[in-house]
C-alpha cells in the first residue's frame, strides 16, 4: 500500500497545476516526469515506508560524540540520493539537474508521506546547498555544491541558539576575522536537525552569526559556512552536545551543537557581512512551502491509512439494522466514519494543490515573472500554516477513524499525528505567520500583493460561471477583503493591538484560499470529465468540494465576525490575571 | 555481442485488477500501466552483462499500442542503449498472443543478428510463459528457461535453472535464448540523470505490418471473472468437531 494517492498525485500536476504547459520547451517531457514519480515510488515503497516505524522507536543514539541512526536508515538515505533526488533541487552548473521546483515537490511529497524524517535529510541538504548555490563564490560552489548534490555531503540550518529562537537579533555566536579571509566561530545553536549523523563524509552548517563591531539586532547577522571536517579531512571543531528527545520526526537527529569550544572552528562567509538573514530568509520561503508540503503529505498518509482500514474494519449494523445474526458491516458504511474520512479528504487535497501552485509559482519566478513573485510572497504564511493547522486536524480525524486501536503503536495514524505536530512551530511558528500575513504581506507596497491574490482568485470564480461553489466563495471573499481593510488600518494605528488577532486572520485568509484550490480542483474535475467520461474518482472531486464550502468555508463569516468586532480579549488580558 | 530484450507493458503489479462488467477482460483505462517485472529483471541482467563487458549494445523491444513506447522509455533510463516499438494494436484491451510475438521477434532478430535474447519467463497479466519458447523454435536456437544466474562464456553461456526440487544448471550454445525467473538479480532504479538521457536515446518506431505479421487473435476469450470470494470461516469447539466437519466436507 502506498502512503498517497498517486491518482490524485497525477491529476493535480497534469489537470490542475497544467504541468505540461510549464515543461513544454524543457528537456523533460511527460515520460520522464512519470519515470521520476515511478523512481520516488519506488525507493519510498521498498526503503522509506518500511522503517516508518523502525525509526520512531529507535531514536538517534549518542555515543561518543557521536549521533548513531539505525543501519537500514542509512541505507534509504543513500538510496534516495543515488538516484539524484538531492541533485533535482540544485541548478546543473555544479552537478544539480536543474528540474523544475515543481517536480521536485511532487517528489518531495512522495517521500514524505513514505517518511517525512527521511525525507528531511535531503529537504535540508537542498536548502543549505540553494543558499551557496544563490550567494557563493565560484569556489565555494565548487567545493561544496557538488558533493552536496552527490549526497557525499549533507546540509544543515543553524538559526536558533538556546536563548534565541524566533528572536534571531540575539542571537550571540561570533565570528572573528582571521586575518586571511576566514573567521573564527564560537557559540552555541539548538534545534539542529541533521547536525549530527554518520552517513554522510561531512556535513555543511549554514550558521548564522555576528562580527564584533556590526550594526546591533538582526542587521549585524551574518552566514557562514561552516563544514564539520576541513578540507583535508581534519575536524573543524564543531562538537556535538545532546541529542533532542522529540515527539515525533524521530528518525531525523536534532541536535544542539557547539562551535569552536577548542577556539579552532573555522568558517566561511557567505556573500557580504551583516546581511545573513536576508539571505536566509529566501531559503526561509522556499522551506516555509515545503514545511506545507510536508504537513500536506502526513495529512495525506494519515488519509490513506484510516481509509483502507474503514473499508476492511467491520463494526456494527446500519442504525435501523435490528437484526443481531446479519453480518457487521465495515465502519465506511457508517456516516459519521464518512464524514471523518471526507473531512480528511477535504483538508489534504487542497492543501497538496496549493503546495503544487506555489511550486509552480517558484518555477515562473524564477523565469522572470516578477506577478508570480508577488503572488508567492503574499501566499508564503498560508501555504505553510494552514496545512500545518488543518491536515494535523486531518491526522486526528484518522486517529478517530481507529478508535482505540489509533491510539496504539501499532498503527501508523497516532505517528502520523506526532510528526506532523512540529509543522505548526518549525520555520517560523503559526504567530509569525498570522504576523507575517497581515503585518508585512497584507501591507507591503499598500496592499498591492493583497489586491494581486484577490484579483486571481476574483479571475477564477467568474470563470466557474456562477456555480454554487463559486458564488459561496466571492461572498467569503467579500467579507475578507472588507476585514482586511479594517485591519490594516488597525495595524497602521497601534501595530501591538491590531496584529493580536493575526492568526484568526491567518485561518480566514487560509480557508478562503483552500475554498479557491477547491474551485480549481473542481473545474478540472469538469474538464477531465468532459474528455475522458466521469469516474467515481471525479465524482469525489466534487463531493469533498461541497463538504468544504458547506462545513468550513462557511466558518469564515464566524471569524470575520470576531475580527470585525476587534475583539481584543487576549490583548487586554494582564499577565497578573492568570 | 547484442543482447535483445523485449518488454512488455503490463498493469502494475500493485494495482487491484478489476474485471470488466461484460466480463470481456480486465479493465485497463486509466489504470498505471508499467513494465513486465520479469522484463526488468532481464534489463537489468542485459546491462550487468554490457558491465562487466560481455556485450556491446543492448536493445530493448517492445510490441503492443503505442502506449508501450514509456515501458521503453524505462528500459532506455535503466541503461538500454537503444529501443524498438512495434505498434501491433490501438486497443489497449487487445492482447497480442505469444505466438504472434514470437513471429515478430523472430523478424526483429533477423534484422538485429543479436547474440543473445533475454526475456522474462512470463507477463504477469496474461501468465503464458510461451513466448521464449516459441522464439526458439522458430530460430532454431537453443533455449534455457528459467533462469537463476546466467554466465556467458564465449560461445557458450551456463545457465542455473530453477526447477522443481532444486536448481538445474546446463550449458547452451550461443546464440541462445534465455528466459530469466524472479531470483537471477535485482533490478536498479533509474535513476534522474539516467532517466533524462533516455529521451534523447533512439527510439524506433514500426508496426507488425513491416514485418508481415499477423496478429490477429487465434484465441478467443469465453469469460472473465473474478475470483471466488472467501468465504467465511467457523470456529470448532473440540477437536472431534474438527475432525467430523472436516470428514463432512470430503476433505479427510
Amino acid at each position: 500500500m502506498r502512503a498517497y494517492d498517486r491518482d490524485d498525485l497525477m491529476f493535480q500536476l497534469w489537470e490542475v497545476a497544467e504541468l505540461a504547459s510549464l515543461i513544454e520547451d524543457s528537456d523533460l517531457d511527460r515520460a520522464a516526469v512519470m519515470g521520476i514519480l515511478d523512481t520516488a515510488d519506488q525507493i519510498a515503497g521498498d526503503h522509506f515506508l518500511p522503517l516508518g516505524r523502525l525509526l520512531d522507536e529507535e531514536e538517534p543514539r549518542f555515543e561518543n560524540g557521536r549521533a548513531i541512526i539505525p543501519e537500514p536508515a542509512v541505507a534509504a538515505i543513500r538510496a534516495h540520493a543515488a538516484a539524484g533526488f538531492i541533485a533535482s533541487g540544485f541548478e546543473p552548473a555544479h552537478g544539480g539537474m536543474g528540474l523544475p521546483e515543481i517536480v521536485h515537490q511532487a517528489a518531495a511529497y512522495v517521500f514524505s508521506a513514505s517518511n517525512i524524517s527521511l525525507a528531511g535529510y535531503g529537504l535540508l541538504t537542498v536548502g543549505a546547498g540553494r543558499l551557496i548555490q544563490s550567494f557563493g563564490t565560484e569556489a565555494q560552489k565548487r567545493r561544496y555544491l557538488e558533493p552536496m548534490a552527490e549526497g557525499r555531503f549533507f546540509g544543515t540550518m543553524c538559526l536558533s541558539e538556546p536563548q534565541a529562537g524566533s528572536s534571531l537579533s540575539d542571537i550571540t555566536t561570533r565570528a572573528e576575522p582571521v586575518g586571511d579571509g576566514t573567521y573564527r566561530i564560537t557559540g552555541r545553536k539548538m534545534w539542529i536537525s541533521g547536525g549530527e549523523q554518520e552517513v554522510t563524509d561531512n556535513i555543511v552548517h549554514m550558521v548564522l552569526a555576528k562580527i564584533p563591531g556590526g550594526p546591533p539586532g538582526v542587521k549585524g547577522i551574518s552566514l557562514f559556512i561552516v563544514p564539520k571536517r576541513r578540507a583535508d579531512g581534519a575536524p573543524n571543531d564543531v562538537t556535538l552536545a545532546g541529542l533532542n528527545h522529540k515527539m515525533g520526526y524521530r528518525g531525523t537527529t536534532n541536535c544542539a551543537l557547539n562551535f569552536g569550544e577548542a577556539g579552532t572552528c573555522i568558517g566561511e562567509l557567505l556573500g557580504e557581512p551583516h546581511k545573513g538573514l536576508s539571505y536566509m530568509f529566501q531559503m526561509m520561503n522556499e522551506a516555509r512551502i515545503g514545511v506545507g508540503m510536508g504537513a500536506t503529505a502526513l495529512g495525506q498518509a494519515g488519509y490513506q491509512a484510516s481509509l483502507a482500514y474503514a473499508r476492511e474494519r467491520p463494526q456494527g449494523r446500519a442504525v435501523g439494522a435490528k437484526d443481531p445474526t446479519t453480518p457487521q458491516v465495515p465502519i465506511i458504511a457508517h456516516s459519521d466514519v464518512r464524514r471523518l474520512l471526507l473531512a480528511q479528504k477535504a483538508a489534504v487535497e487542497p492543501a497538496l494543490a496549493l503546495s503544487l501552485y506555489c511550486a509552480r509559482l517558484v518555477d515562473l519566478h524564477a523565469r522572470g515573472d516578477a506577478g508570480a513573485g508577488q503572488l508567492l510572497d503574499m501566499l508564503t504564511p498560508i501555504a505553510k500554516s494552514w496545512p500545518s493547522e488543518f491536515c494535523l486536524e486531518a491526522n486526528k480525524h484518522a486517529i478517530q477513524v481507529l478508535g482505540g486501536a489509533g491510539y496504539t503503536r501499532d498503527y501508523p495514524v497516532e505517528r502520523y499525528y506526532r510528526d506532523n505536530r512540529l509543522n505548526h512551530i518549525h520555520e517560523g511558528t503559526h504567530g509569525i505567520q498570522g504576523m507575517d500575513l497581515l503585518g508585512r504581506k497584507v501591507m507591503i507596497d499598500g496592499g498591492a500583493g493583497f489586491r494581486a491574490l484577490m484579483a486571481v482568485i476574483r479571475a477564477d470564480i467568474a470563470a466557474a460561471q456562477g456555480s454554487d461553489l463559486a458564488a459561496r466563495l466571492a461572498a467569503a471573499l467579500d467579507r475578507v477583503e472588507a476585514v482586511t481593510a479594517q485591519l490594516a488600518a488597525g495595524v497602521m494605528r497601534d501595530p501591538d493591538r491590531g496584529l493580536a488577532n493575526a492568526t484568526l486572520y491567518l485561518d480566514a485568509m487560509g480557508h478562503v484560499v483552500m475554498g479557491w484550490m477547491w474551485l480549481r480542483l473542481t473545474r478540472a474535475a469538469t474538464r477531465v470529465a468532459a474528455r475522458d467520461g466521469d469516474s467515481a474518482f471525479l465524482r469525489g472531486k466534487h463531493q469533498a468540494a461541497r463538504y468544504f464550502v458547506a462545513r468550513e468555508v462557511s466558518r469564515v463569516d464566524g471569524w470575520c465576525d470576531v475580527l470585525a468586532a476587534n475583539d481584543q480579549s487576549a490583548f487586554d488580558m494582564e499577565t497578573e490575571w492568570f | 555481442m547484442k543482447v535483445l530484450v523485449p518488454v512488455k507493458r503490463v498493469i502494475d503489479y500493485n494495482v487491484k485488477v478489476r474485471v470488466k462488467a461484460d466480463g470481456s477482460g480486465v479493465d485497463l483505462a486509466n489504470v498505471k500501466m508499467s513494465m513486465n517485472p520479469f522484463d526488468e529483471i532481464a534489463i537489468e541482467e542485459a546491462i550487468r552483462l554490457k558491465e562487466a563487458g560481455k556485450a556491446e549494445e543492448v536493445i530493448a523491444v517492445s510490441i503492443g499500442v503505442k502506449q508501450a513506447q514509456e515501458t521503453l522509455r524505462t528500459a532506455l533510463a535503466m541503461g538500454a542503449d537503444r529501443a524498438i516499438l512495434v505498434v501491433a494494436s490501438d486497443d489497449v484491451h487487445q492482447d497480442i498472443e505469444p505466438l504472434a510475438v514470437a513471429k515478430i521477434l523472430a523478424a526483429v532478430v533477423k534484422e538485429e543478428q543479436p547474440g543473445l535474447v533475454l526475456c522474462g519467463k512470463q507477463a504477469i497479466d496474461n501468465d503464458m510463459n510461451a513466448t521464449g519458447q516459441m522464439l526458439s523454435a522458430l530460430l532454431g536456437w537453443s533455449q534455457a528457461t528459467f533462469a537463476s544466474e546466467v554466465g556467458v562464456e564465449g560461445d557458450h553461456a551456463v545457465v542455473t535453472r530453477e526447477v522443481d526440487g532444486g536448481l538445474q544448471t546446463i550449458k547452451v550454445k550461443m546464440p541462445t535464448i534465455i528466459s530469466v525467473d524472479l531470483r537471477l538479480n535485482e533490478p536498479r532504479y533509474a535513476s534522474l540523470p539516467n532517466i533524462m538521457k533516455a529521451k534523447k536515446k533512439p527510439l524506433d518506431e514500426k508496426t507488425a505490418a513491416d514485418y508481415g505479421v499477423d496478429v490477429t487473435p487465434r484465441l478467443s476469450v469465453v469469460k472473465t471473472t473474478e475470483p471466488a470470494a472467501r468465504a467465511a470461516g467457523i470456529k470448532v469447539g473440540s477437536v472431534d468437531e474438527l475432525v467430523s466437519k472436516l470428514k463432512e466436507a470430503g476433505l479427510v
